[in-house]
């Protein structure tokens, strides 16, 4: 497992950059999510898939400290309490959630505005970043003027300039057509290949999830839990029709689509 | 070129109508057949020699009504948007408080401006709290509406970037609530002016409403409709006005999508 500097300490304290332990959630009578054990080493990418309504969404609110969970601990690092996650880790939604008011740039550096640093000292943080994901120019554009693919890069610039150890990513890209899609994941996969990043994927798209994840845990139907995990060998390929379309990662995939077949049929 | 083709048929409406208006008036065969008097319907061009006679007085009337539309709106809005934020913080307030709100659109203008005048007196006091009255309700109503339909996943999302409650209120919810905040300004400032009448009926020694109840009781009506000329000029002026400035603020709605 690799690991990276700014997760360092969390992985000296508990071993694990996220952590889920015996974790179950419901909602009144609902029961969303049970005995979920999950561990992600720092610098890794999980990857979660499962059916709608598997309670995906909520396990990552749980992780993002937007709520406590009813049943077992959650932990990113050595935060354990919703308040203390929130501090570690990032959430980006599968809408881009721009601001429309705001120019794209203004949009990225929200995180450094919100934690009192001066608009142009943020900017000019937000502003390499820009120049790296392929939105330079576009600086001042408001979201309207900005394809679906730039809104979501625009997202993920707002996302990794809060500057959290751990991202956790909402199905980000379900909300774009096909060919947009296959790009941002090419896309992204480059840029956790460049530089480590501790991420969960969740996602209902078992391509997507084999390519750009370390470990794909495959989830069951209501209540969710995870039914099992598939190590991928060599993810984040450079050529991800050439990767995608390879006879291992056709074997994978059969594997994670039959367990996601077992798991929904419950 | 698009709105000059646009603005010609309500133009043409109201050529047709004043012309009508006129020859009715003017033409003595059909005023003797319909029985209108000059004192009852002036003709247009009547109400048009009274403006141009009586511009002094109908300039310092005006301003007089003026100033108290634009004060008694301007009261409104600071308080109507203050409460609505306190409404929106609180939901214990927001029960407390919002059927008095609602109650408070019941009472009548027409009775309760004597009241007012009882209470405050001939000056500018009732009137201002008469238009502020009839202005809060719209301003705050709206104002409140857009607070609370604030897309919940954009607050989500101030909160994971570690967002404080006063900061997704400036940087998310005010913002999000500025259009429903001047689409209930819009409303409030065209009635502003409707309760401005109202209280200087009730007790006035200026103003056009003023002016309007004098001169229709000396039965000088072409005085009368050209008072009520200038001030639906002025609701109207007050309407675009902050139209325009809506458009200026809240700039980001139509911008081409690339």
């Amino acid at each position: 497992m690799p690991t990276t500097v700014t997760t360092q300490e969390a992985t000296e304290a508990t071993g694990a950059a996220v952590r889920a332990s015996g974790l179950g959630h419901s909602y009144g009578e609902l029961r969303a999510l049970e005995d979920i054990d999950l561990v992600l080493q720092a610098g890794g990418v999980l990857a979660l898939v499962g059916p709608s309504g598997c309670g995906k969404s909520t396990l990552l609110e749980i992780l993002a400290g937007l709520r406590e969970p009813s049943e077992g601990t959650a932990a990113a690092g050595v935060a354990r309490s919703a308040a203390d996650r929130l501090e570690r880790c990032a959430l980006m939604a599968q809408r881009d959630l721009l601001l429309p008011w705001l120019s794209a740039i203004d949009n990225a550096s929200l995180a450094p505005r919100l934690a009192g640093r001066p608009r142009s000292a943020a900017r000019a943080q937000a502003r390499p970043l820009f120049e790296r994901f392929g939105l330079g120019g576009f600086e001042e554009t408001r979201p309207a003027g900005l394809s679906g693919g730039m809104r979501q890069r625009v997202a993920f610039v707002r996302t990794l300039m809060a500057g959290k150890p751990v991202l956790l990513l909402d199905e980000p890209f379900a909300g774009l057509d096909a060919i947009t899609r296959a790009e941002m994941q090419s896309w992204l996969a480059g840029v956790l290949n460049e530089d480590a990043h501790t991420v969960v994927l969740v996602t209902h798209d078992v391509e997507e999830a084999l390519y750009l994840a370390d470990r794909v845990a495959v989830m069951t139907a209501r209540p969710g839990t995870v039914a099992t995990q598939i190590e991928v060998p060599d993810p984040r390929g450079a050529d991800r029709a050439g990767a995608v379309t390879a006879p291992e990662f056709a074997e994978l995939r059969e594997r994670a689509l039959r367990a996601l077949a077992k798991g929904a049929g419950r | 070129m698009k709105a000059v083709r646009q603005a010609l048929p309500p133009l043409a409406v109201i050529f047709v109508l004043l012309a009508a208006w006129e020859a009715s008036a003017k033409w003595d065969v059909l005023a003797d057949a319909f029985t209108i008097r000059d004192f009852l319907i002036p003709a247009p061009s009547d109400v048009a020699g009274a403006l141009w006679e009586f511009r002094g007085v109908l300039w310092d009337d005006a301003l007089v009504t003026f100033s108290e539309v634009v004060l008694g709106f301007g009261i409104a809005l600071v308080f109507g948007v203050a409460f609505a934020v306190a409404l929106h913080l609180s939901p214990t307030l927001r029960r407390a408080f919002y059927p008095l709100i609602v109650a408070s659109q019941t009472v009548p203008p027409v009775a309760i401006a004597p009241v007012l005048v009882v209470w405050f007196g001939f000056g500018i006091a009732p009137k201002l709290f008469l238009i502020a009255l009839i202005c809060f309700f719209p301003i705050t109503v709206n104002t409140l509406d857009g607070l609370r339909s604030v897309d919940p996943d954009l607050i989500k999302m101030l909160r994971t970037l570690g967002a404080s409650r006063g900061q997704t209120l400036r940087r998310a919810e005010f913002p999000w609530a500025l259009p429903f905040a001047f689409s209930g300004a819009r409303i409030a400032v065209a009635v502003a002016v409707i309760g401005a009448v109202f209280a200087e009926w009730a007790g006035s020694s200026e103003g056009l409403g003023h002016l309007i109840q004098v001169s229709s009781g000396q039965l000088s009506t072409d005085l009368t409709f050209a008072a009520i000329t200038v001030l639906s000029a002025m609701a109207i002026a007050l309407f675009g006005a902050l139209a325009l400035v809506e458009r200026l603020v809240v700039n980001w709605r139509e911008e081409p999508a690339r």
